[in-house]
C-alpha cells in the first residue's frame, strides 16, 4: 500500500544485456553496509523464529504500575499503555509481518520465475499469453484487490500476503523473461541444445545461475514493499488485529492512540520498520551493484574512461614535461601567424590509481583556411587532442599543460569560458557517429534553427529559412523533407550532412572533423569527401581532420601530424610524408600499405599494438615496435627535431633512416 | 493509430470485466452478507424468514451471473445501483467522494513531479556529493512507512505547532485556503516516498541522457548550459520519467487509503473501506470500476505521452 512500485528500470538494467557473474554473495563480503543489512536481516529471522524464547520479558505480562514509562533499564524501549515491554513486543511482533513477506515473497517467486522462465524459453504464442496475463494482473488496482481478499478473509493475513505476491509477480516475470530469453539465445545455450541437451538440464545448468542475480534483487526491493504493504494492513485493522498478538503495524496504531500523551511509542515501532525496509532496500541495491556493475558515471561527464593505469601525471618525470613542453615546437608557416596553435598540448584522465597522462606534448599549427591531418592507430590520443580543442574532453579529462592558441586567445584555461564562447561560432566539429551526435527528439529543421539562432541575430523565420539554406549547402537534395525529419529517419550519410550543416551554422573559422567517414559506407565516404573539400574552397576555413585513414588524409589535407602513443611523432607537408618518412613509425606503416591512396583503407597493421598510457616505455614510445632501436633509444625523452623545413620527426636514428631509403 | 485506440479498446474492456466479475465473485465468497450485516446493523437479531425477505429484497437470492448480468444492465444505462445500507445512488455518492482523492492524488503528483524532476536534474548535473545525498534521501523517503510518517506530521504540525488541520477536508469551493491547509498535511505524507522515487528515477535517467554523445555535439555547437539541459536533455529524459509518473499515480490510489483514514478525508479510499467491510456489493463495485478506469486512462495517458515525447514510436 506503501509505494507498491516495481520499478521497470531494473528490469532494463538486468535485463539482456546484463552481464550476470553467477555468484553475487561472494563480493556481497567485500560491501560492508550490504553485509550488514544481511546479518541484520538474519537476526531478525532467527528472533521472528524463536518467539518468546529470546524474549527478555513477558511480551504479554501487564505492569499498570509503569504504563508509558518511556526506555529504562528495566524496559529497554519503554512500555506501552498496559505497561507492556515494548522490546519484548517487538521482537514476537516481527512474527506475522516476516511470516507474511515470506508467503508473499513465495508467491512472488515461484510464479515470478517459473512463468517467466517458461515464457523466456517457449517464445512464440506461450510467451504472448503469459505477456498479457502479466500486464493483466499488473493493471488491477492493488489496493482493491487486497481490500476484497480481506474481506472474504476476514482478518487473515496471509491470504492478503499470497494475495499481494501474486499482483506483484508480474514485475518479476518481466525480469526473468528477459534474462532467459537473452540466455537462450546465447551460442552456448544454442550449442547445448543442439548437441541434445534436455530443457530441465539447460534451465538449471544455464539459465537458473544467470538468474540469481536479478532474482536477489527483484526479491528484496518486493520484500521491503511488502513490510511496509503488511504492516499497513495490520496498522489499519485489516489484517493481523491487536487481538491476534503484536504486530508491527498494530503496535503503530497503539501508539498513534496515544500520541498526545506518549510520542515516544512512536519511535521504536518506527524505527523497527525505517529500519527493516532500509536494509532490505541496501541489499537489493548492493545485489544489484555486484551483479550490473556500479552503472552510470555522472553528468555531463561521460562515463567512458581511459584504462586504469599505473603512471599517474604526478609519476611523469618533470623533466620528462618540460622537454614535452618545450619540443611541442612550431613549424615556421611563413610570417602570417597562424589560426590555431598548440604547444605542449598534455592530457590526464582521472583513474582509480590516480591521474593517467594520455597525450603528452602535442604540438602543432593550422594556418588559415589550411587542412592539416591529425592520423595514428586508435589509442594514439588523436581524438582526445581533437577534443580537447573546443574544451570537451570526456570522462573528466583535463589539459595539465601546454596552451591552445585560437587567433590569440587562449583556450586552455581550466574554466573553460573563453573556448565556450568560441564553440559553435568560431569552431565547429563533427563526430564519427553522425546519427548519436544528434538529438533524437527534435526535428532535424529545429535543431538547426536553434544552432542558427544561437549565432546570429536572426527572427525564428529568418533562422528556418537558414536553416534550410545551410541543408542545400551540404548538398541534400530536399532541404524541406530533411529539415522535417527527425534524426532516426536519416541515413547515415544524410546524418553526417546534416551535423556538417550544424557545425557550419555559426560560420566558423576551423572545422575539427573528429574521423568524420568512419562510421560510413565506402560510396558515401567518398560523398562527404567531395563534400568536405569543395566546403573548404566555398568557405575558405580551415580543417583538423582526426583520420586513421591514409587515403582520406592524402584526399583533403595538406599537413599531417602522425602521433603515436600519445605524442607527435613526425609532422610534415603530406606529400614529403609519403615520399619521405622520417619516422619508423611513419615509415613501417606506408611499407605496409603501398596502396596510398585509396579511400576506406585503415592504417596497416604493423607487429605489435600501440601501448596503453600506463605502459609507455621510458625512452621512446615506439622502441618496443622498432626495427631501429637502439639502447640508447630507451634512455630518456626523445626530443622531437626539424629535419627539413617544415618536417619533424621525434627518433634519434633519423639519420639511419635517410640511409636506409 | 487506429488499430493501437482499438488495442486499448479492448484491452481496457477485458481488464474492466475481469475486475467486476472478480469482485462479484469475491464478494459472494465472503462470509457474511449484505443482507445480515443490514438486519443486524437494524435491529441486532432476526428471523430467518426477515433474512430471506431481505434477500430478495436485495437480490442476493439470485445466481451469481444473473446478479452480474443486472448490474451490467445498470451500468451500460448510467446507474450502478444504490447504497444497501442508506440508499443512497452509488454514482453520486462516489461523485462526492472523488474530489477529496482526487485532491490529494493530484496535489501529489504536482509536488513530487517538481521536487523530485529537480532534485533529480540537480543531483545528475552535479553528481558527487548532492547525487549521493538524492540516493540516501530517496532510499530514506522509499522506507518510511507513510502510516508512520502521517501519525509524526500530525503530532509535529498539528498538535505541537498547530499549522495545520489533523483531520478533515473542505471542499475547494467552500474555502480554498482551508482546502489548501487540510491539504498540505497529507500530501506532505505521500509526497515523501513518491518524490524519493521520482528523484532518482529522474537523476538515472538524466545521467543517462547526460552521457550521451549528441549531448556533448550540442555543447560544440555552442548552444548555452541551460538549452542543453532543461530543452534537450530533459525532453529526453522526460521519456522514462513519464512512464514512472503514471505508475506513481496507480500507486497513490492505495496510498490514499491510508491518509484518508489516518486524516479523516472522505474520499474513495474510506468508501472502499468501509464498503468491503459491509459487503456492500453495489458500492464495492463501484468502488473497483473507478479505481481500474482510473487505471485504464492512466494507461492511456502515458501511451500517450510517451508517443508525443518519442518520435520513434510515434513514427512507426
Ligand atoms: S628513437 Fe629509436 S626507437 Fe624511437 S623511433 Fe627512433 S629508432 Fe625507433
Amino acid at each position: 500500500m506503501t509505494a507498491i512500485i516495481t520499478s521497470p528500470e531494473t528490469v532494463q538494467e538486468t535485463g539482456p544485456a546484463a552481464p550476470a557473474p553467477g555468484r553475487p554473495w561472494r563480493g556481497l563480503l567485500r560491501q560492508p553496509l550490504g553485509l550488514l543489512s544481511a546479518g541484520y536481516l538474519l537476526l531478525l529471522v532467527v528472533v521472528a523464529a524463536a518467539g518468546t524464547l529470546l524474549t527478555p520479558r513477558d511480551p504479554e505480562a501487564d505492569d499498570l504500575a509503569h504504563t508509558l514509562s518511556g526506555p529504562s533499564g528495566a524496559h529497554w524501549l519503554g512500555t506501552d499503555r498496559l505497561g507492556r515491554d515494548v522490546f519484548s513486543r517487538l521482537m514476537v511482533g516481527s512474527r506475522p509481518t516476516l511470516l507474511g513477506v515470506a508467503e508473499a515473497v513465495l508467491v512472488f517467486v515461484v510464479l515470478g520465475v517459473a512463468l517467466g522462465m517458461v515464457a523466456g524459453f517457449a517464445g512464440g504464442r506461450t510467451d504472448r499469453l503469459i505477456a498479457r496475463l502479466g500486464d493483466l494482473v499488473l493493471a488491477v488496482p492493488g489496493i482493491i484487490a487486497l481490500l476484497m481478499v480481506l474481506a472474504v478473509f476476514p482478518d487473515n493475513n496471509a491470504a492478503a500476503m499470497i494475495a499481494f505476491g501474486l499482483i506483484s509477480s508480474p514485475s518479476l516475470l518481466r525480469v526473468v523473461r528477459a534474462v532467459t530469453m537473452a540466455v537462450r539465445n546465447e551460442l552456448y545455450v544454442k550449442a547445448a541444445r543442439l548437441s541434445g541437451l534436455s530443457t530441465p538440464a539447460i534451465l538449471r545448468r544455464h539459465i537458473l545461475p544467470r538468474l540469481a542475480g536479478p532474482v536477489i534483487v527483484q526479491v528484496s526491493l518486493f520484500a521491503a514493499s511488502a513490510v511496509l504493504a503488511e504492516t499497513a494492513l495490520s496498522f489499519l485493522g485489516l489484517a493481523t488485529p491487536e487481538t491476534q498478538g503484536p504486530s508491527w503495524g498494530n503496535m503503530v496504531g497503539e501508539a498513534a492512540s496515544v500520541i498526545s500523551v506518549d510520542p515516544w511509542l512512536l519511535v521504536p515501532t518506527g524505527g523497527m520498520l525505517v529500519v527493516t525496509v532500509l536494509a532490505l532496500g541496501l541489499l537489493g541495491d548492493t545485489v544489484h551493484d555486484l551483479t550490473v556493475g556500479r552503472a552510470r558515471g555522472s553528468a555531463v561527464r561521460p562515463v567512458r574512461r581511459p584504462r586504469p593505469a599505473v603512471r599517474t601525471a604526478v609519476a611523469v618525470a618533470a623533466a620528462d614535461v618540460a622537454a614535452a613542453v618545450a619540443d611541442g615546437a612550431p613549424t615556421e608557416q611563413g610570417a602570417a601567424a597562424p589560426l590555431l596553435s598548440v604547444r605542449g598540448l598534455t592530457i590526464a584522465f582521472p583513474s582509480p590509481e590516480g591521474e593517467v597522462t594520455v597525450v603528452r606534448g602535442v604540438g602543432f599549427d593550422v594556418a588559415r583556411g589550411e587542412c592539416v591531418g591529425i592520423v595514428g592507430e586508435s589509442g594514439c590520443g588523436k581524438t582526445v587532442t581533437a577534443r580537447s580543442l573546443v574544451g570537451l574532453l570526456p570522462g573528466g579529462g583535463r589539459v595539465v599543460a601546454g596552451s591552445v592558441a585560437f587567433d590569440g586567445r587562449d583556450l586552455a584555461d581550466p574554466a573553460g569560458r573563453e573556448v565556450a564562447r568560441l564553440r559553435g561560432s568560431r569552431i565547429g566539429l563533427i563526430s564519427q557517429e553522425p546519427m548519436s551526435g544528434l538529438d533524437p527528439s527534435f526535428r532535424v529543421g529545429s535543431q538547426l534553427a536553434e544552432v542558427v539562432r544561437r549565432h546570429h541575430r536572426l527572427t525564428r523565420r529568418q533562422s528556418r529559412a537558414r536553416a534550410l539554406e545551410l541543408l542545400a549547402l551540404v548538398e541534400l537534395p530536399d532541404p524541406a523533407s530533411v529539415a522535417r525529419s527527425h534524426p532516426h529517419e536519416l541515413s547515415g550519410g544524410m546524418a553526417q550532412r546534416v551535423s556538417i550543416a550544424l557545425a557550419l551554422a555559426g560560420e566558423p573559422d576551423l572545422l575539427i572533423a573528429d574521423e568524420p567517414t568512419t562510421a560510413l559506407d565506402v560510396t558515401v565516404q567518398a560523398e562527404i569527401l567531395n563534400l568536405l573539400r569543395s566546403l573548404r574552397v566555398r568557405t575558405g576555413m580551415a580543417v583538423v581532420l582526426v583520420t586513421h585513414d591514409w587515403g582520406v588524409l592524402a584526399d583533403l589535407c595538406e599537413r599531417a601530424v602522425v602521433m603515436y602513443a600519445g605524442e607527435v611523432v613526425e609532422q610534415a607537408p603530406v606529400s614529403d610524408l609519403y615520399h619521405a618518412p622520417r619516422h619508423p613509425y611513419t615509415l613501417a606503416l606506408l611499407a605496409a600499405n603501398p596502396h596510398l591512396a585509396a579511400v576506406g583503407q585503415e592504417l596497416p597493421a604493423i607487429p605489435g599494438t600501440v601501448p596503453p598510457p600506463s605502459a609507455w616505455p621510458a625512452g621512446c614510445h615506439f622502441q618496443p615496435r622498432c626495427g631501429y632501436a637502439t639502447e640508447e633509444c630507451g634512455a630518456g625523452a626523445i626530443p622531437l627535431v626539424t629535419v627539413a623545413g617544415g618536417h619533424q620527426a621525434r627518433c634519434i636514428h633519423v639519420d639511419r633512416l635517410e640511409a636506409a631509403r | 493509430m487506429v488499430r493501437e485506440a482499438i488495442r486499448w479498446l479492448l484491452s481496457s474492456l477485458v481488464l474492466l470485466f475481469v475486475v467486476t466479475v472478480l469482485t462479484f465473485v469475491l464478494v459472494a465468497m465472503a462470509p457474511g452478507d449484505a443482507a445480515k450485516a443490514i438486519l443486524n446493523a437494524r435491529s441486532g437479531g432476526y428471523t430467518p424468514q426477515q433474512y430471506q425477505e431481505m434477500r430478495r429484497m436485495l437480490g442476493l437470492d439470485q445466481s451469481l451471473p444473473v446478479q452480474y448480468w443486472h448490474w451490467l444492465d445498470h451500468l451500460l444505462h448510467g446507474s450502478m445501483g444504490t447504497d444497501l445500507f442508506n440508499g443512497q445512488s452509488v454514482t453520486q455518492a462516489l461523485g462526492s467522494r472523488i474530489g477529496p482523492s482526487l485532491s490529494v492524488i493530484v496535489a501529489t503528483l504536482v509536488v513530487s513531479g517538481l521536487v523530485g524532476v529537480a532534485l533529480g536534474i540537480v543531483s545528475a548535473l552535479r553528481g558527487g556529493v548532492l547525487g549521493r545525498l538524492v540516493d540516501v534521501v530517496s532510499l530514506g523517503g522509499l522506507a518510511i512507512p507513510n502510516f508512520w510518517l502521517a501519525l509524526v506530521l500530525v503530532e509535529l504540525f498539528a498538535v505541537r505547532l498547530a499549522a495545520f488541520p489533523a483531520t478533515g477536508y473542505t471542499p475547494f469551493g467552500t474555502d480554498p485556503v482551508q482546502w489548501l491547509r487540510g491539504l498540505v498535511l497529507p500530501v506532505l505524507t505521500l509526497s515523501a516516498g513518491a518524490v524519493a522515487f521520482i528523484a532518482k528515477q529522474t537523476r538515472d535517467a538524466m545521467s543517462d541522457v547526460l552521457s550521451q554523445e549528441f549531448v556533448t555535439m550540442l555543447r560544440a555547437r555552442g548552444l548555452s548550459t541551460r538549452s542543453v539541459v532543461l530543452k534537450h536533455a530533459l525532453r529526453n529524459a522526460a521519456i522514462p520519467v513519464v512512464t514512472l509518473l503514471g505508475l506513481l499515480l496507480v500507486s497513490l490510489l492505495g496510498g490514499t487509503v491510508v491518509v484518508e483514514d489516518i486524516f479523516a478525508i472522505p474520499g474513495l479510499g474510506q468508501q472502499a473501506m468501509t464498503a468491503s467491510a459491509s459487503h456492500d456489493l453495489p458500492m464495492i463495485e463501484g468502488v473497483a470500476f473507478l479505481f481500474t478506469v482510473v487505471v485504464v486512462v492512466t494507461n492511456l495517458v502515458v501511451d500517450v505521452s510517451y508517443r508525443l515525447l518519442n518520435p520513434k514510436v510515434r513514427a512507426s
